[in-house]
């Protein structure tokens, strides 16, 4: 494998971009060619609910440039694959050669079986739409918008669309939302929280019809559907694979070096499904474009999948769910309930490793328990101060401080230091400054200062916290 | 009066950091004493370096008579004919046999704008090398950089310091003045500060808001920050329009950083990342500064570009009473870093590669502009290159101790033992100078006269009080007497500061740092002079400019430049047999390589020994307890260092303070990974592993 093949990649969503860009960057010299289906330039999807909520446009979505050197046809659309022949076929009526293939040709939005949604040629019935593509938010009729499933595209989009001050109802058919991934306390405050937002929901339910306007639910509601969202998950993109002859299972079947059963067609992102996984994650995607970018431009090396974190993207509602719902090899499993407050963990322990992990309303213990997760790292010893994210910066308690406890750092002054000055006639500031330099520097002890005089002369410490001195923080303990 | 009458007390400023804290030092009954004056800066506040400084003058090792190595191999004492003859005939043999470019200097951040003129000429016409830098490369070269791309021009603070005390904002990037330049503390009292550290340092405890991310990953935090700037409203669109260039392609690299994804990399949870950029954005008066901690990368430039990126967006630059700002390190990190010691500048930050500039300056100097050396390598390039086939031979060395402060520091002595000729100024025997050929005793900050400039540029003189000890001289005298020996005119070498100080203000005429209005009587008046300050002949003279950009940047349209910049991890990350990350710094009772403060007593007292900062749990499991010996191992060597338990440490990441010399060097471990652009070392971030020690460090 030399650094100077061509390199034709189908597909341009942010697995394929983050390939072609990394591949420069590993020393691929070699012509590069992108076919995108969609007329436009690369973008981020991850961020289509910013657009929902209207923070961001369409525009702003736009992914840098690709490097010198790489050739993309946006609206050019791959139609077949001649292996033999190491051809690739286009919607246009082009043939172009490749030395190796790179089918990066994503997901599509599953439509469900629902009475009414598709219309006799197979078109999405006026109102529904899918919620994958910018053009998708921008189908999105005015009026009250429906949900249907409350994975996290439905969670994310529901939450976005009330941000925009629509109206939403939320229908999932589970008995809360991303009930797969959630236990029912975790999902209990979730659903808490999306009605406290002014969502309305309906869990537990199917829809069974729908009619322009109208959504009909399995227990006979008819909910005022202006808009209907399809949340209902998506399908790897694997027809030209499969018309090509190569390995399907969920998704394209590829080994440690992201390679097909062809030894010169490479899959990757959404479509592919490496070690009998198809994560679905743009994080995923990024993590394989990097490793087959290093492959495709000759270095020996082979792809190890990361620890997937799945993360709720929602400004003010920290969610994460780390591992499988039910881990195997857990030993020890701790529980962190505070309903009242919105906040739960469920948190399982292999050892002293991340096993699992469900969070809500845990923004600093989410953060943590994520990297230690993602990384294979021990966690703390004090678990609750994990938990409850007070490991760090914790504001201990202001106890009878050892004589040798510096409390002036940047002059270097002890507690001994300052009543010795005190012994020797020093009563205030500017006396102690004289004698110990301490509040010369930052000024900042000043207020631990003027409590370690006030408790030597017998005076009462409260009454000198009125002019301020809580302010130097926890810098004394 | 003359610079050299005796003085029963004068007004300077401390010899330190680049606060520039202003002192009045006087005669007492035990010797020199100081006390803090009312500068704007300090405002009559001191640190305890500060303080102490006098008993630098009179450490009982201080150098008083030059050093010449014997056959022997010890240092002996020698006359300064002896020795400087010696020094001259051996570079004159160097060069005669390996050409001009087989002889280096390496001048410091703490040098005074004169020493630091002087050197530069002294290396280009003196010596004729291109082969120049100086420690400051470590310091601040990366927000230079970063500066220099944005806004046309590098002055640490483009305001002065007093600015900071309306502020309602201050974000904080990886600096620590709380233990590092305590007096700025006391500007920063009314703000809510943002402080991004891995630590939770002094300054961190003062927050409003502490984000404690992963070492190494400030670049992703910075892009982040401008993300939910963008995304969330706070960007200022009509600033952006209006002031600046290059906001789409920011953005497009900032667009694939959305917070959660910043919180997976950096560790900083989101509603962090959300609450400081809020605090930011609805402050009237708000600053970003950076520090070494985000400047000391391999992406330290990309980084602080990253910052400024988010200070751009937010509209701070340029506008009264908000701003970005980097917090320059070293005593003259700014005047040293303006006037020629740096390898691709000359005097004036005038670039040496252009033409006018070379034209200039050697119109000054009365030579021509093929006279003029061309670039030379940088700092870590040109220690890493001693004594290699076609590196230098032989170093001369002003004002700096590599041998501690540099990054991999056992490399760096080798390549310093690998040297025919090491030659280093110094008033006491640093670890580099004790392995020198030639040892020259020079004269301190008390005993000599010069300006340098602070971190908010203004120019500032230094007082002499005391004459230097006898058999003392001062670095221009040496620069003088080495240069008259290699055969150049004396009068090219004025040994007078304010000599040299009128020919600087030449030099710099028409460049960047513009100090050609500035004057020692202006000066010594009572003025306050930031650069840029031309001379204005004839007419009212220039008042200085202590706030740049208010009408527009230096660029040639006016408008400040967002960076297209982009996260990567750092050079090394943990694995198997390195598994946690090593960061290091500064203490307060140190400076820099510490051979100044290790010598105070009561700075000694306070920070005596090498220590590593660890996490009681990633202690536990590597055997290590409160107050033992640690070794701390990365790819390239080991340290050693008592071990303190910090519970507010990541557990990931342990903490060196790095001013102690021999088996206790913070920088055995370091890495040596360059940034592209300033050649700043990644001294913040390597991977290592620890383990029980057996001998006290």
């Amino acid at each position: 494998m030399t650094a100077t093949h061509h390199v034709l990649v189908v597909g341009h969503g942010p697995a394929a971009h983050r390939l072609v860009e990394r591949l420069r960057a590993h020393g691929h010299r070699g012509p590069v060619t992108v076919l995108g289906a969609e007329p436009r330039p690369a973008y981020n999807r991850v961020l289509l609910t910013s657009v929902l909520d209207g923070s961001l446009t369409a525009g702003d979505l736009e992914l840098p440039a690709p490097p010198d050197g790489v050739r993309v046809r946006p609206g050019v659309t791959a139609t077949a694959v001649d292996r033999a022949r190491r051809l690739v076929r286009t919607d246009t009526g082009e043939t172009l050669r490749y030395d190796r293939l790179v089918l990066a040709t994503g997901a599509r939005p599953r439509i469900p079986r629902l009475p009414g949604v598709l219309t006799a040629d197979g078109r999405l019935t006026e109102g529904a739409t899918t919620l994958r593509t910018p053009d998708d938010a921008e189908r999105l009729a005015d009026g009250r918008v429906v949900v249907l499933g409350g994975g996290v595209l439905g969670i994310e989009s529901t939450l976005a669309l009330l941000r925009a001050g629509r109206d939403v109802t939320l229908v999932h058919p589970g008995p809360h939302p991303l009930h797969d991934r959630l236990d029912g306390t975790a999902g209990a405050l979730l659903a808490g929280r999306l009605r406290s937002v002014g969502a309305l929901l309906r869990t537990g339910r199917a829809a069974v019809e729908y009619r322009p306007g109208k959504l009909v639910l399995d227990d006979g509601e008819v909910l005022r559907a202006d808009a209907l969202a399809l949340c209902t998950g998506v399908e790897p993109e694997t027809a030209l694979a499969r018309r090509a002859g190569l390995a399907v299972r969920t998704g394209i079947v590829v080994d440690r070096r992201l390679r097909t059963a062809d030894p010169r067609i490479h899959a990757l992102g959404d479509c592919a499904e490496f070690g009998g996984e198809v994560p679905g994650l743009v994080g995923t995607a990024w993590e394989q474009a990097e490793s087959l970018a290093r492959i495709l431009a000759g270095h020996d090396t082979h792809h190890r999948a990361g620890r997937p974190v799945l993360r709720l993207r929602a400004p003010g509602l920290d969610l994460a769910c780390l591992g499988p719902p039910d881990p195997s090899g857990a030993t020890r499993h701790i529980t962190l309930s505070d309903p009242a407050r919105g906040r739960h963990a469920a948190l399982a322990l292999d050892g002293d490793r991340v096993a699992g992990a469900v969070l809500i309303g845990l923004p600093r213990a989410t953060a943590a328990l994520a990297q230690l997760y993602a990384r294979d790292l021990p966690v703390p010893s004090d678990r609750f101060a994990l938990l409850l994210g007070t490991a760090a910066g914790a504001h201990r308690a202001r106890v009878e401080l050892p004589d040798a406890a510096v409390l002036c750092h940047c002059n270097h002054v002890t507690k001994a230091d300052l009543l010795r000055a005190w012994r020797a006639g020093a009563r205030d500031l500017t006396g102690i400054a004289a004698a110990t330099r301490a509040t010369t520097g930052c000024g900042g002890c000043a207020g631990d200062v003027r409590l370690v005089l006030a408790s030597a002369t017998g005076t009462s410490a409260t009454g000198t916290s009125a002019t301020g001195t809580s302010a130097t923080g926890g810098n004394s303990a | 009066m003359p610079d050299n009458a005796p003085r029963t007390s004068v007004a300077t400023h401390c010899p330190y950091c680049a606060l520039q804290c202003g002192t009045r030092l006087g005669h007492g009954a035990s010797g020199t004493v100081v006390e803090p004056s009312d500068f704007p800066v300090n405002d009559g506040s001191l640190c305890q370096k500060g303080w102490t400084a006098p008993a630098v003058l009179d450490v009982p090792d201080r150098l008083r008579r030059p050093l010449l190595r014997g056959p022997d191999g010890r240092l002996a004492p020698v006359g300064w004919d002896t020795a400087l003859d010696t020094v001259a005939a051996r570079l004159r043999r160097i060069r005669d046999e390996h050409g001009p470019d087989a002889l280096a200097v390496f001048g410091g951040g703490g040098l005074t704008n004169e020493k630091a003129y002087l050197l530069g000429k002294f290396a280009r016409l003196a010596l004729g090398t291109s082969q120049i830098d100086y420690n400051g490369r470590f310091c601040m070269s990366s927000a230079a950089a970063a500066g220099n791309a944005a806004f046309g021009l590098d002055r640490g603070l483009p305001f002065p310091v007093a600015d900071l005390d309306t502020a309602d904002t201050v974000l904080l990037a990886g600096a620590n003045p709380a233990e590092t330049m305590p007096p700025l503390m006391r500007h920063l009292r009314s703000a809510d500060l943002i402080v991004v550290d891995p630590r939770r340092t002094k300054t961190a405890e003062r927050a409003a808001l502490h984000l404690q991310p992963v070492p190494g990953t400030d670049l992703a935090l910075a892009l982040g920050l401008l993300h939910i700037a963008v995304s969330d409203g706070w960007c200022d669109k009509e600033y952006v329009q209006e002031r600046t260039t290059g906001f789409d392609a920011a953005w497009r690299r900032a667009v694939t950083w959305w917070p959660e994804r910043v919180e997976q990399v950096t560790g900083v949870p989101v509603a962090e990342q959300r609450a400081a950029v809020e605090l930011l954005g609805e402050a009237r008066r708000a600053y970003v500064l950076t520090g070494r901690g985000a400047e000391q990368h391999s992406k330290g430039a990309d980084t602080a570009a990253a910052f400024i990126n988010l200070a751009l967006a937010l509209g701070l630059p340029g506008v009264a009473g908000s701003g970005y700002g980097c917090l320059t390190g070293q005593g003259n990190g700014q005047g040293g870093r303006e006037h020629g010691q740096k390898a691709d500048q000359l005097p004036g930050y005038r670039m040496i590669t252009d033409p006018e500039a070379r034209a200039h300056v050697a119109r000054v100097w009365g030579t021509t502009p093929d006279a003029l050396p061309g670039p030379g390598r940088s700092a870590y390039e040109l220690l890493d290159a001693l004594g290699t086939e076609g590196g230098p031979r032989a170093l001369l060395v002003f004002g700096s101790n590599p041998l501690v402060s540099a990054p991999h520091s056992a490399h760096v002595a080798d390549r310093l033992a690998a040297l025919d000729l090491l030659v280093v100024a110094d008033f006491v025997p640093s670890e580099t100078a004790r392995t020198a050929d030639v040892v020259l005793p020079v004269a301190q900050w008390a005993e000599e006269e010069g300006t340098l400039t602070n971190l908010e540029g203004r120019v500032l003189r230094r007082r002499r009080l005391l004459p230097p000890p006898e058999g003392v001289r001062t670095d221009l005298e040496v620069l003088h007497g080495l240069a008259v020996r290699l055969g150049e005119p004396a009068h090219r070498y004025p040994t007078a500061p304010r000599q040299v100080f009128d020919e600087l203000r030449r030099a710099s005429r028409g460049g960047t740092a513009d100090y050609s209005g500035v004057t020692y009587e202006r000066l010594d008046a009572g003025e306050a002079l930031h650069w840029p300050c031309p001379e204005r002949p004839g007419g009212q003279p220039h008042p200085g400019t202590p706030r740049l950009f208010l009408d527009g940047f230096a660029t040639p349209d006016g408008r400040a430049r967002f960076a297209e910049v982009d996260h990567r991890d750092p050079a090394e990350t943990p694995d198997a047999e390195h598994p946690l990350y090593a960061t290091t710094g500064r203490v307060l009772a140190h400076y820099q390589s510490g051979a100044q403060t290790r010598r105070v007593p009561e700075l000694n007292d306070a920070a005596p020994e090498p220590y590593v900062e660890i996490h009681p749990d990633t202690a536990e499991r590597a055997g290590l307890r409160e107050g033992g010996t640690a070794r701390v191992t990365s790819a390239r060597g080991t340290t050693v260092a008592r071990v303190r338990l910090v519970g507010s440490m990541r557990t990931d990441t342990v903490f060196l303070p790095f001013h102690h010399p021999g088996a206790g060097r913070a920088n055995l471990i370091t890495g040596t990974a360059l940034d592209p652009r300033s050649k700043m070392p990644e001294f913040k971030v390597c991977a290592v592993r620890i383990e029980p020690g057996t001998d006290a460090p």
